[in-house]
Parts: C-alpha cells; structure tokens; sequence
C-alpha cells in the first residue's frame, strides 16, 4: 500500500478538532506538549495554527518506558524541556502515532513529574488501533490499519511527509 | 594484563558494546564516552524538577559497598540511585563484617542473597571491583567508586561533562592537573577521558615526588613549574593533597608545597582569561588552593557535585540497561534453539 496521505488534510482534522475540545473543556490558555520525535514537529505546527503564544514543550519519555527491564536506556535519549509551569494548566498533548498506548501512559507519567496539570487533551495525526491500554486520543487526524508487515513514519520537520514502508526495508 | 583480556569482549561490555559494568574507563572509545555524557545531560534536566525522580530503576536494589569511607561520593551514587527510583542499602564495610573475619566473597554471597541488582564499590585495593565483577552472578552490575590507585571513571566522568558544559567541546583545550598525581586514581582516569575524547594537551604540574614513574606514557606532559606550567591553559584541576597517603618524605612541607603548587590568583591570572578552576572535593583551603579561588567566578568546583548526580544516574541506568539487555537476549537465544 503506498496511498498517500494529504498531511495538511490531516493538520486540518486536528485543529478543527481540537477548537472543539477546547471549547467544550472551557480551556481558555492551553499550551502544547510534543512527545519526541514526531510530536514535536506537529506540536510546532498545530501552535502556530491555533495561535498560542506560549513556546511549546519537548517530552523525551526514554526514561519513563515500560520496557526497560526488556530492552535497557535509549542512548538517543535528549533531555525533556518544559519552558511552562504544568500546574494547573490545560495541557495538549501531542503524538504522530499512537497504537499500543504506552508512549502516552509514560509520557503522562513524565508529565505528572512537572506537576498537577488540570487537564490533559491527547492529539495524535495517526491512530492505527492495536490498543494494549485503555488510552484513547481526544484528537485524531486519521484513523487507520495496516497489515502486519507494513509501517508508518512521521518524516520532517520541513516538510514534514507520511510515509509507508514495508517491514524489513 | 589479565586473563579476561583474552576473552572475545571487555568485561565491562555487553557483546554489542553497551556497558554492563562500569570498572575503568580503558577500553572504552569516544563514542560510548559521549553516550555517557549525553545521557547525564538528560538526567541534569531530571534534578530541575518538582519531582527529581525517573522509574528507570524501580524495583531495583542497589548496595553501596565502601570498603573506604567517603562521604561524598558515597552520598551523591546514594541520591543517584535514588532519584532512578531504586531501593539503595548503604553497608560501611570497614566498620562491619570484614572486622568480624568474613572474607570478601562471603560478604558478596550474604549481598547476593538479598537479591542485589548492584554494586557499588569503594576499595582501597586497586582492581578489586574488576575482581568483584569477575566472580558476581550474571545480571548483577558492579560500579567503581574508586579502587586504591587505579581508577575512579565516574569521577573522571563528570569532570568531563564540568568541562563540556562550560566550554562546549574538547578539541583544542589545554587541561592541566595539578598536585598529588602520585597518589590520584582520578588523575589516572582524567588523563584517559581527556586524551580518548579530544583534547589537545593534558598536561601535569606536580614536584617530582608526586608524579608516577614514566607518567607521560598515560598520554600527558609534564611541567615542574607552575609558573610555567599555567600559560594558556582553558582548564586547570587542582588534585587533593592526599595527606593520609603520604609516606615517607614526599613533601619538604605544606607550606612550601602551597607556594609552589598551590593555586592562588596571581597564577590563575596567568592561564587563559577564561580558565575554568576545578576539584575533586574535599578541597584543603590554603594547602591546594586559595579560597578566593575556590570562591571565585571561575571556579566550578559546586557545578561538579550536582554534575557528579547526573553522571552516576547515567551509569547506572545504562549498566542495569546492558544487564537486562543481555539477559533477555540469552533468554531468547535459548528459545529459539
């Protein structure tokens, strides 16, 4: 399968989305969270699209993944960086891909470190189901399956692409 | 030379080059060097939160094994192990059971019983956590916190990562180490970081009685004269005067060795305008150094304690992340034949 996705399609479904969710919670100053690599990328996007002016934060979740004791530290790991006080802020955060679950439960662990957010609101681009936890994203820019030996992969940041690979390529 | 040199990798690496144990740093390159300061990097970060704690090692036992009593290493591999959220015993051996008559190994097959997944350890005996390590069940990580002259890595290793910070490379620095070189296991460790990550000279300033023989063969050049010694230098560590291993006449007095080794600010005025001035710790005021200088703006001597925090997180994680590694690859190995 090598159909292409229009990302700005996508960006579009986010951001309509997520006006409504914010609308809906009454988060007036929200600010964003993007989880390495990917999520970055889009949280730089999706602020400028929704016009907050506060700087968004970095999450780096090696130190808080649920497979260390499988697979030991990331040596890719960069230091987190929070340029906000979480306390009790509406906090968007953002992933390119979600599908087990377990990114978005460290990255909420991580997250609780800083301190108590009031909210948070979870927004992905791709949602290929899998599920292994009870975590849904608020947010989706497209929903999705593949078959076993496909893969999908956020590439940016400029511009940033979606791409299809077979497994083992 | 040991036997283990024979054998088909380091002891302290896994078979794909990650660390499973942390003894020296001999035979380890720049790039896994890097990984170590990249990772404490992160973990800097980690000590500026609310909450200064990461799950990395939830579970996990850490034993804090000093068979020589230091205060602050001891206490900063303590909080390390603690903000990677693992269970950290602290056992003074020089005041416990080896007193009692039990050997090494059967203090070591006591702390295995509990379930240690690591071991801390401080020896006045150089290679005895190489030792340790050799005879320790697979899966447990031993850490050296300095053994007798030979090493002392994790020292070594945030100095490193003191220096990164403030000068944002190696390449092109000037480092001197001034002092008891003779009697430092962390000079032996700095010469080595410094030469395998890039520095263009290391040199040693110290009277000849304090210097090791043949001690420009560990990748340094030596300078008898601390006047000379300091011109253009970008960073100067000041070793501790180890006093309580001094034997024989090695000093004329301490007096004398101030004046002409100690470092006060007329000569720190000599070495390039932004030289950095580091030490170890416990610093002798008035015997290494003058406290202007331990107090000055180009002293990081206090950046090098929160630094020391970051490192030891860093190896730590990284040796119990090669155990696990290693583990789970034998675990599959073995059920696929």
């Amino acid at each position: 399968m090598t159909a292409l996705l229009d990302i700005d399609q996508l960006l579009d479904q986010m951001e309509t989305g997520l006006r409504q969710v914010l609308e809906q919670r009454g988060a007036e100053s929200p600010v964003l969270i993007g989880i390495r690599t990917g999520g970055v990328w889009l949280a730089d996007v999706l602020r400028k699209r929704l016009g907050i002016e506060e700087p968004f934060g970095e999450l780096d979740i090696s130190f808080y993944r649920d497979d260390f004791s499988r697979i030991g530290l990331n040596p890719r790991v960069k230091p987190s960086s929070l340029p906000f006080d979480t306390e009790g802020r509406d906090i968007i955060l953002i992933d390119d891909v979600i599908m087990s679950g377990r990114t978005i439960r460290a990255a909420m662990n991580e997250i609780f470190d800083y301190g108590r957010p009031a909210s948070i609101i979870l927004a992905t681009l791709i949602d290929l189901g899998a599920r292994e936890l009870p975590i849904q994203p608020d947010v989706t820019g497209r929903t999705m399956a593949l078959d076993s030996h496909q893969r999908v992969k956020l590439r940016g940041p400029d511009p940033l692409r979606i791409e299809f690979q077979e497994a083992g390529q | 030379m040991t036997a283990n040199d024979a054998s088909p990798h380091p002891l302290q690496l896994t078979r794909d080059g990650q660390l499973r144990h942390f003894l020296t740093l001999d035979g380890l390159d720049c790039a896994l060097l890097t990984d170590i300061l990249d990772t404490a990097d992160s973990f800097i970060e980690v000590g500026e939160r609310t909450i200064k704690k990461v799950p990395l090692l939830r579970g996990r036992t850490v034993v804090n094994l000093f068979f020589e009593s230091s205060t602050r290493t001891r206490s900063t591999f303590e909080l390390a192990a603690k903000r990677l959220s693992a269970d950290v015993l602290n056992l003074d051996i020089s005041t416990s059971a080896t007193s009692k008559g039990e050997s090494l190994s059967d203090t070591l097959l006591n702390l295995e019983a509990m379930a240690s997944d690591m071991f801390v350890v401080r020896h006045s005996q150089s290679g005895a956590p190489h030792f340790i390590a050799e005879s320790v069940t697979p899966g447990v990580a031993i850490i050296n916190a300095g053994d007798g002259r030979h090493a002392h890595p994790t020292q070594a290793m945030l100095d490193m990562l003191t220096i990164r910070q403030h000068k944002g490379r190696f390449d092109g620095l000037k480092v001197a180490i001034v002092g008891d070189v003779l009697h430092s296991r962390v000079a032996r460790s700095q010469i080595r970081a410094l030469n395998v990550l890039g520095a263009e000279e290391v040199r040693v300033i110290a009277p000849g009685t304090l210097l090791p023989r043949e001690v420009e063969s560990l990748g340094c050049t030596v300078e008898y004269d601390m006047t000379r010694g300091m011109k253009d230098l970008d960073v100067v560590i000041m070793l501790r005067l180890q006093k309580e291993r001094m034997e024989g006449a090695l000093l004329p007095s301490e007096r004398e060795f101030y004046r002409l080794y100690g470092l006060n600010q007329e000569k720190l005025a000599l070495a390039h305008p932004e030289c950095i001035v580091m030490h170890p710790g416990p610093i002798n005021r008035g015997v290494e150094i003058e406290s202007a200088v331990a107090d000055g703006p180009q002293s990081v001597i206090l950046n090098q304690v929160t630094n020391g925090i970051a490192i030891r997180m860093a190896v730590m994680s990284m040796a119990m992340g090669g155990q696990v590694a290693e583990r789970q690859q034998k675990l599959s190995g073995r059920g696929q034949t």
